[in-house]
């Protein structure tokens, strides 16, 4: 049956102390049970047999040799280590029992340390007998998020404006290619960067139109749109990317710059202060989109067509100009995601090279509600889980490579499934608005 | 400002819903339009408001002609409106809707929200209103949402202040409020277009009444004319307004419902311990303002909520638990209160649609073939029996009137042997003559010895109905009452108190 219309009256009254009715949800106990078993069974039962002798270390090192302070690494014992959290994570498990049974919301915090837990036992066992290079583990999680990043502040923008974005993908694959032909050609990475703007909003102007004007299908229109740029940009790859490589596909990169002082704060400094432009490029945009998004009228009108595009047309908001716009936007930001692959990353252009980036960032914006932070935030979650993988392949861990290949989406699964449950997207997402 | 409309014309297609229609409205005075269901009101309103461009006529205001090519032109123009559903953004602020498309920024672009919020403060004082500009709309009452659009319109200077339909979700003292306050604006020298179906507010706030038929203006009315007056002029012939109804001849009980709880996914209680028993030939009304829980109430009957605890027991059997199959095998008929999106489809025929709570077994269904043959002999034979206006049986039922697809539904619901029959909303959006049609069968099908539920937010139909009422507010029964129970007492119920007299 269909909800009651948004104008009706609340008729709801909550669960009170005369009502019989309480909520139980058992997600979250299962869960934490789930991974708790998990973690006995890695630790304990399988436990590491290919080390030989007494209580095999893991060392974490948390500075790098050109650090101005040194930080003296960390040494942790396996059997220590992992038998304290694996006693830690089953008492949040049971606090989250005793949480349910009372029908209270297991708090995010619990979850996020029940998080933390799992990873330094996990880390801990796979990486025993080796060291972690800590600031390179972090680092490279910043480098894979960055284009995760873009690539979720675009979706949130024209999600939030009331159209889906499914061609992220695409977007940031067009703006990864037109980033490294023109930044050959020019021998200019900032000329690369831009073009690379206008790619991501090329493919929206095609989204736009199809969606905005002609009322097709959202869903579809991005699905196209995605095997229509990596057929193109594959095609222009091999015709004339390859037989050129010299022209057509050496860019110039953007050198890393460090800023002073910040640069030299200890961790941190080194992971987010010693990167590339388009990486602070990245930091204003965070900002910018979501200052824009809450405390501007552009925000609010933005939000407003996305939310009930006919209340924002009474109001004397034009609705179709005020999506096309801020889906151009949108693409442009993706688009300038996508340069980092060919200007930052790689230095040159690769088929396929974004490989599904596009999605696990459309992943990022509904775990992170249509949130430019909270999207943020899951976008690093993935490039962490990414980047952790390829970090202890290198350090040799006893998980199969192709176990830790799936991590990320597994991750992914988790996040979105576990974590987010109903979760309320703009009102109108989707919808074209039509006109009497 | 005085507003004027010339000959205005809007055709869709075939239809005519504007034809040449005249209308003057002076500064400092209410005036009605009032017309059924269809009749083209809203339609003239959209095109007042820069919705929807006429094809012929003018917009004129104070004597100078006006062109509008959206809504900002005709706001701009001094032209407010609140609208039927309203236009506010569920999830913003009170203050953001206001501000909304007429922001005032800091440096920066930052929005101003201490001007927004002075700006609710300052026109809520003016009219004694209670308004918090921070609370977010979806927790509103709807009768406060209301004023938030009257707010709305007066903070962007509105002179001309259409009100469309207003009174279709409030309790009928929040109606009476709302008529002070339209009052309240008229004596400020604000015009007022006040649109509406319902006469008895007509006459109460009207300074002149223009009545509009099927797309033409058809005569103008004095405030003083009498009810019967101004529906022969609405509807085009004397109309009865009193349903014919002898005294009912309840038998046993037939339906008990005990403790009643529904919830939804989010856990928040949406019908709250609910009791109260049904006899044979006996029309309970559920009464109330909408959303507070009939609808809840109607679908966990018909099996349609999952989240349901107490007991509804039809002659003895318990329904709970039971698919919407078995519901129906037990002979429950139900009229739902949305009959577009639940209780037809659109694309099929209307002898398809005739079947389709009969689509596993026989009498249409043999071995799994469709009997169409027989089907068409049904669907002929209800279609003259409920009167149903259509080129045939093979008609798409999305083409009828609403007045014909409820005439479907009640042929389909009708036509099954039923020990409950269920009507929700039974003549919303209805022609005044599908209403008597509709009143007459729920009346016959009461005297055939089946118990009638009907839930209405109407309060006429309410009361021309029933022969108990039971007045629901947030999801609780706020009282059982007989079917002549006045109204003021009836309108403190809905607004969930319970008066002395039935207290007692």
């Amino acid at each position: 049956m269909t909800a009651a219309p948004a104008t009706t009256a609340p008729s709801t009254t909550t669960a009170s102390g005369a009502s019989p009715i309480t909520v139980r949800s058992w997600k979250a106990p299962i869960g934490f049970a789930i991974f708790t078993a998990i973690a006995i069974l890695l630790f304990f039962v399988v436990g590491r047999p290919d080390l030989e002798g007494g209580n095999p270390t893991t060392t974490y090192r948390l500075s790098e040799a050109r650090d101005a302070i040194q930080l003296p690494p960390l040494t942790l014992g396996l059997a220590e280590t992992t038998i304290v959290v694996v006693l830690l994570m089953a008492a949040a498990t049971v606090g989250t029992v005793l949480l349910s049974r009372a029908s209270v919301r297991v708090p995010l915090w619990l979850t996020t340390v029940f998080a933390v837990l799992f990873l330094v036992g996990f880390l801990t066992w796979a990486a025993a007998g080796a060291t972690v290079p800590m600031i390179g583990l972090l680092a490279g999680a910043l480098t894979v998020s960055t284009p995760l990043i873009f690539g979720s502040l675009g979706g949130v923008i024209s999600e939030r404006v009331g159209v889906v974005n499914i061609a992220i993908e695409a977007q940031l694959l067009g703006g990864a290619f037109m980033a490294a032909m023109l930044g050959s050609l020019t021998g200019s990475p900032y000329v690369g960067l831009l073009g690379a703007m206008v790619a991501g909003a090329l493919v929206s102007v095609v989204l736009a139109a199809f969606a905005i004007k002609y009322f097709v299908d959202q869903v579809i229109v991005g699905v196209v749109l995605n095997v229509l740029v990596l057929g193109l940009t594959s095609f222009l790859y091999s015709t004339v990317m390859v037989p050129n490589a010299e022209t057509f596909n050496s860019p110039v990169k953007f050198e890393r710059i460090a800023i002073p002082l910040l640069s030299e704060i200890p961790v941190l400094g080194p992971i987010l202060f010693r990167q590339t432009v388009i990486v602070y490029l990245m930091y204003i945009a965070i900002f910018l989109v979501w200052f824009g998004l809450f405390k501007t009228r552009w925000g609010l009108r933005l939000r407003a067509v996305g939310e009930h595009p006919t209340a924002a047309d009474t109001v004397g908001i034009n609705v179709r100009a005020t999506r096309f716009w801020n889906v151009l936007l949108a693409g442009a930001i993706v688009g300038g995601g996508g340069a980092f692959f060919t200007l930052a990353a790689v230095g040159s252009f690769g088929k396929d090279m974004t490989n599904g980036a596009g999605f696990i960032a459309l992943a990022a914006v509904i775990f992170g509600r249509w949130d430019p932070i909270r999207a943020t935030l899951a976008a690093l979650l993935f490039g962490f889980a990414t980047n952790l993988q390829s970090t202890l392949s290198i350090v040799g861990s006893p998980v199969p490579s192709e176990f830790m290949l799936m991590l990320p989406y597994v991750v992914t699964i988790v996040a979105v499934a576990g974590f987010v449950g109903l979760s309320r997207p703009p009102a109108a997402s989707g919808k074209p608005y039509m006109k009497a | 400002m005085k507003l004027e409309l010339r000959g205005i014309t809007k055709r869709f297609g075939a239809l005519v819903a504007n034809d040449h229609i005249d209308l003057a409205v002076e500064p400092g005075e209410i005036h009605c339009l009032l017309g059924e269901n269809g009749a083209g009101k809203s339609t003239l309103m959209n095109v007042l408001y820069g919705l929807y461009q006429a094809d012929e006529g003018q917009i004129l205001l104070d004597d100078a002609v006006q062109s509008f090519s959206g809504p900002g032109d005709a706001m701009s123009a001094g032209i407010g409106m609140v609208h039927q559903h309203f236009m506010l953004i569920p999830v913003f602020t009170v203050a953001e809707n206001v501000m909304l498309g007429n922001e005032s920024t800091k440096p920066g672009g930052l929005l101003d929200l201490e001007e927004a919020r002075s700006k609710v403060e300052e026109i809520s004082a003016r009219f004694g209103f209670d308004i918090d500009p921070d609370a977010r709309i979806e927790d509103l009452p709807v009768g406060v949402q209301q004023r938030v659009e009257i707010i709305k319109a007066l903070s962007r200077n509105a002179n001309v202040l259409v009100f469309d339909e207003p009174t279709a979700v409030l309790t009928p003292q929040e109606t009476d409020e709302l008529m002070a306050i339209m009052r309240q604006l008229r004596d400020e020298g604000t015009s007022i277009v006040f649109i509406t179906h319902k006469l008895r507010e007509v006459r109460e706030v009207a300074d002149r009444i223009t009545v509009i038929r099927l797309g033409k203006v058809v005569g103008e009315a004095a405030p003083t004319a009498t009810n019967a007056e101004l529906a022969s002029l609405m509807v085009g012939r004397a109309v009865d307004l009193t349903v014919d109804k002898g005294p009912a001849a309840p038998g046993d009980d037939a339906l008990v419902v005990r403790d009643l709880t529904v919830t939804d996914l989010r856990g928040q209680v949406l019908v709250d311990g609910v009791s109260f028993s049904l006899r044979r030939g006996e029309i309970l009304a559920i009464a109330g303002v909408q959303g507070n829980g009939q609808t809840e109430l109607t679908e966990a009957i018909m099996g349609l909520q999952h989240r349901v605890h107490g007991s509804i027991s039809l002659d003895g059997e318990e329904l709970i638990g039971r698919s919407t199959r078995g519901v129906l095998d037990a002979g429950v008929g139900f009229v739902p209160e949305d009959r577009k999106e639940d209780g037809l489809i659109a694309e099929m025929t209307i002898a398809e649609n005739l079947m389709l709570d009969r689509s596993t077994s026989e009498p249409f269904v043999k071995r799994g073939t469709l009997q169409l043959a027989d089907l068409a002999r049904f669907a002929e034979e209800k279609v003259r029996e409920f009167d149903v206006r259509a080129q045939g049986i093979a008609t798409r039922v999305g083409r009828l009137s609403g007045g014909n697809q409820q005439k479907v539904v009640l042929a389909r619901e009708l036509s099954r042997d039923l020990r409950l029959f269920i009507a929700a909303q039974p003549t919303r959006g209805l022609d005044v003559g599908s209403i008597e049609f509709v009143h007459k069968r729920i009346v016959e099908t009461r005297d055939s010895g089946v118990p009638v539920i009907v839930v209405s937010t109407e309060l006429d139909e309410v009361v021309a109905l029933a022969d108990r009422i039971a007045v629901m507010y947030r999801g609780r029964i706020v009282g059982i009452v007989p079917g002549d129970t006045p109204r003021a007492t009836l309108g403190l119920m809905m607004a969930g108190e319970t008066p002395a007299e039935v207290a007692a």
